[in-house]
């Protein structure tokens, strides 16, 4: 399973929205199956009877009261933008695009 | 003043013995005289430390108590989201970017009185064990320059050793705040998951994340560590238990402690720092603890379960990163491209080669074999600390295999996570744990040995830490860098 191939690592950097170099790509190839042959000894480990982590501490769903608070005005949540325009983040155009967003 | 402690530091600006501006301006000085070699700062906020400062001094001249950190001089490693000063986590995706707000650690350590003197460098979004992966520029090892400070929190532990900071604060996901310590000779410690807020941290691999103190003693830790701990209603995974007092802890002793040494953590390690945690073991036990062996028999599956989980979780968190909402932008045409070019523009190689690790192990498919599979082995983990708990108080071990490396060393992304193979457990289990030097290489080059505790338990590990520093005798030795 640790044998990438390099349309396999071209699928993953679209998955992943990177755009990466003829050089950047052959290099993960190379170096994610590197990587990858390290965790093939998790398989070695007899899970059958264990449940999933998902917390290090135990913890029950909190819900805080549903208060009003204070947030952001929206020129200082746009001060930062790329693009900003009219009190909104201005985006390209998604309606057109192929792959939608 | 400049190597004080932070509790006489904090003392002498109360008492007015000196002002919390020339502390400041101390610090300033040593950082325009010498970091220019180290590297360990991104950014210098002099007007803003200055101005806090000043704040402090007329706290005190009001006859008003500015805090348990009154005007001593901070350095935070550039995750910490501060208002009105650059914050790039060490991406170039993130150049330029002034968070509008400051995060809840960075406001604790103000309301105490703390003055924030700059941003230290760091590995790009906290991802190595080295510094050399931040976009920005090398930090150095103050004990040798040519030697890399550890990571990913390496300006953090350099800044401290050379005294460019009377203490700083750093993140810990896998030992990023255990590995550098070690390296630079200062003390580290990554509090139990969710002791400390996340909110206002840059998050790598939020699961494992979490914030703590780079110190140059155990007390200057505890102290610290108290300003910084307790619940923040606005991280969902901050604990709810009361902030722990642990002033008294680094001098409480260790007699009836019993402290367990792993059997697994042995192998390929450098044998100066296989006798250091013989010598911490013996000092423990002269001082009246009980030494034993323990087994952790699923030590070896912490590194792949390790580097499944936290670039899975890291391939998600970093979705945010997409140049429309702050950061820079690159790219024409449609969203998608928009995104690509940014990203692609923006992150560095190690970023990419982790969010590619996170895309592929959480995929159809492939989620079972990997992040399902690094999850119940997280889980194995975490049941070895508790049951080798049922017999032991805290855990030695060694923070790191080898003393700092050389700028440069290690050709493979996979040699260089080795260099977190005794810290990544910690972290999966969620425990406290700390580095505190107990030795010197033949080279000169500090070493750190390591102290896991229960959870929430943080007092027992600053005891076995504040045990070792004392009799370890090399708290007081500064780079020669430094002077």
């Amino acid at each position: 399973m640790s044998g990438l191939t390099r349309a396999e690592v071209e699928e993953l950097a679209v998955l992943a929205r990177l755009e990466l170099t003829e050089d950047e790509l052959a290099r993960m190839q190379v170096d994610l199956a590197a990587i990858l042959v390290h965790m093939e000894a998790l398989a070695e480990v007899d899970t059958s009877a264990v449940a999933p982590m998902t917390h290090a501490v135990p913890m029950d769903l909190r819900l805080r009261k549903d208060e009003p608070q204070p947030s952001l005005p929206v020129e200082v949540a746009l001060r930062a933008a790329p693009d900003a325009r009219d009190g909104h983040f201005r985006v390209p155009n998604i309606i057109k695009t192929q792959e939608g967003a | 003043m400049i190597w004080s402690s932070v509790a006489d530091q904090a003392h002498a600006v109360r008492t007015k013995a000196i002002s919390a501006v020339e502390l400041t301006r101390a610090y300033l000085e040593r950082i325009a005289a010498k970091d220019g070699e180290l590297g360990a700062y991104l950014a210098v906020d002099e007007a803003g430390a200055i101005a806090a400062a000043t704040r402090v001094d007329e706290c005190v001249a009001r006859g008003e108590d500015p805090g348990p950190l009154a005007g001593v001089p901070v350095g935070l490693k550039d995750v910490f989201v501060t208002e009105g000063l650059a914050t790039t986590a060490g991406s170039r995706i993130l150049e330029g970017w002034i968070p509008p707000y400051d995060g809840t650690a960075v406001a604790q350590l103000r309301a105490a009185g703390a003055v924030v003197l700059g941003k230290l460098n760091c590995d790009e979004f906290a991802m190595g064990s080295s510094n050399e992966n931040s976009a920005y520029k090398l930090c150095r090892n103050p004990w040798d320059l040519t030697r890399t400070p550890g990571g990913s929190s390496g300006g953090s532990a350099a800044a401290v050793a050379a005294g460019l900071c009377s203490f700083s604060l750093g993140t810990d996901t896998g030992g990023s705040i255990r590995q550098p310590a070690a390296m630079c000779g200062v003390v580290g410690i990554k509090p139990t998951y969710g002791r400390v807020s996340r909110w206002g941290v840059v998050a790598y691999a939020s699961s494992l994340d979490q914030v703590g103190p780079l110190t140059r003693s155990v007390a200057d830790a505890a102290l610290v560590l108290e300003a910084i701990c307790g619940h923040d209603p606005r991280d969902a995974t901050s604990v709810v238990e009361p902030a722990p007092l642990l002033a008294s802890a680094p001098t409480a002793g260790v007699d009836g402690l019993t402290i367990g040494i792993p059997v697994e953590y042995g192998g390929d390690i450098d044998p100066e720092i296989a006798a250091a945690v013989q010598r911490a073991a013996a000092i423990l036990r002269e001082a009246g603890a009980n030494v034993v062996e323990i087994s952790l028999p699923h030590t070896r599956y912490a590194l792949p379960a390790y580097y499944v989980i936290a670039p899975a979780e890291a391939s998600s968190n970093l979705a945010r990163y997409d140049g429309i909402r702050y950061g820079i932008r690159r790219g024409e045409g449609g969203l998608a491209e928009v995104y690509r070019a940014t990203r692609g523009a923006g992150f560095g190689a190690e970023v990419k080669r982790r969010i590619m690790l996170g895309t592929y192990a959480l995929r159809a498919g492939y989620y079972d074999a990997y992040y399902k599979k690094a999850q119940q082995v997280r889980a194995l983990i975490k049941r070895d600390f508790e049951q080798a708990y049922a017999t032991c108080d805290a855990i030695l071990s060694p923070t790191t295999p080898t003393p700092a490396f050389a700028l440069g060393a290690n050709a493979t992304p996979y040699e260089m996570y080795l260099a977190d193979v005794f810290t990544l457990a910690c972290n999966l289990a969620g425990l406290p744990g700390a580095s505190v030097p107990a030795a010197r290489a033949s080279s000169g080059l500090p070493i750190g040995v390591q102290i896991l505790g229960r959870p929430l338990d943080e007092a027992t590990v600053l005891r076995v830490a504040g045990a070792i520093e004392r009799a370890a005798g090399v708290m007081d030795l500064h780079p020669p860098f430094a002077s």
